[in-house]
């Protein structure tokens, strides 16, 4: 009796392992869960697009919600979400462009050219608030509640089915718990 | 027509040949940094090897070619001039990219397998192996025996 159970052991190494591989198997390996999540929006002073005299920090995400959109001319697929934000900003989303290494010519005519779905452009030529925030490359959109926390880190494409699935589900969450509107 | 395939095969070859010597031009990007002594700049190697590029799937940043590796680069290079130490460069990039970005996990509960697994795999096959020899020399004791007794009638 002991032999069999000695025998039946290799199986059942063999099932265990294949249940944690199998886990593994699929797995979105592109995403990276975001070490910022729940964390407030790191200290910044970085220049607006509309006039390098003006400058912000991180004061400007206290009191509304808002998303903060790492975006850039040479990022093709910042052109395809677009759109888009400007449907979003239509309906009433304040949304923060952090225009990522780019020209800032370059960045004016993009907007002008497409439309500005944002209410405020900050200047991150160099990329230092993307390093604190880990971005890794453009589009990369947060969410950041009214105490200036961030909720989500979405890397890649903002469109109508990740804004449903992502976003919309913390915002209200969020608001159910504070007991207000979002 | 037997002519063009092997002609063919020969292209093929040719071409497998030269794909292969690829990736030997791949070398690391090349980026000038000063450091105040060899020291900084051994610390400065070592780190950029064993700091993940977030953005490839399996690089450090040392062979990445990215563009956040050359700013994680410029970034660890600025940490190790302004002194701090190796520990703290690590936690400063862990801290916004999370334990992808290094190539030596934290042991906590989540990594417990991958740190722990390797030993438990090795214990249990040390087990086996004793296990094994032990009923082996077991059974070669019995027949030495069992040829023992045999000498000692023949005797």
């Amino acid at each position: 009796m002991m032999r069999y159970l000695w025998g039946l052991i290799p199986l059942a190494v063999f099932a265990a392992l294949a249940l944690l591989l199998n886990d593994g198997l699929g797995r979105d390996t592109e995403t990276l869960p975001s070490a910022l999540v729940g964390r407030p929006v790191p200290d910044f002073d970085l220049p607006a697009l509309a006039s390098a005299q003006d400058s912000y920090d991180q004061s400007l995400f206290n009191g509304r919600w808002s998303l903060l959109n790492v975006w850039a001319t040479w990022c093709p697929t910042c052109y395809v979400e677009h759109p888009y934000f400007i449907e979003l900003a239509r309906s009433g989303v304040a949304i923060v462009g952090l225009n990522y290494k780019d020209n800032d010519d370059k960045a004016r005519n993009y907007l002008a050219e497409l439309g500005n779905p944002y209410t405020e452009v900050l200047v991150d030529k160099r990329g230092t608030l993307a390093l604190d925030l880990g971005v890794y490359g453009a589009p990369e959109t947060f969410l950041i509640n009214p105490e200036g926390k961030i909720l989500l880190r979405h890397a890649g494409e903002v469109n109508a089915r990740v804004w449903e699935e992502k976003f919309v589900p913390l915002m209200t969450e969020h608001a159910a718990q504070e007991g207000g509107t979002p | 027509m037997i002519l063009s395939a092997a002609l063919k095969k020969q292209t093929l070859r040719y071409w497998l040949v030269l794909l292969c010597s690829v990736p030997l031009l791949a070398l690391a990007a090349i980026d000038v940094y000063e450091f105040d002594t060899p020291e900084q700049e051994a610390r400065f190697r070592s780190l950029t090897q064993e700091l993940r590029c977030p953005k490839c799937q399996n690089q450090s940043i040392a062979d990445s070619d990215a563009d956040i590796s050359g700013d994680m680069r410029a970034r660890t290079a600025q940490m190790i001039r302004e002194g701090h130490t190796d520990r703290e460069v690590v936690d400063f990039f862990r801290e916004r990219y999370g334990d992808f970005v290094s190539y030596r996990p934290p042991f906590d509960a989540t990594t417990l397998l991958l740190w722990l697994g390797p030993g438990i795999v090795l214990l249990a096959g040390g087990i086996l192996v004793i296990r094994l020899l032990r009923r082996a020399s077991a059974a070669a004791d019995k027949e030495g025996a069992a040829a023992d007794n045999e000498e000692d009638v023949n005797q």
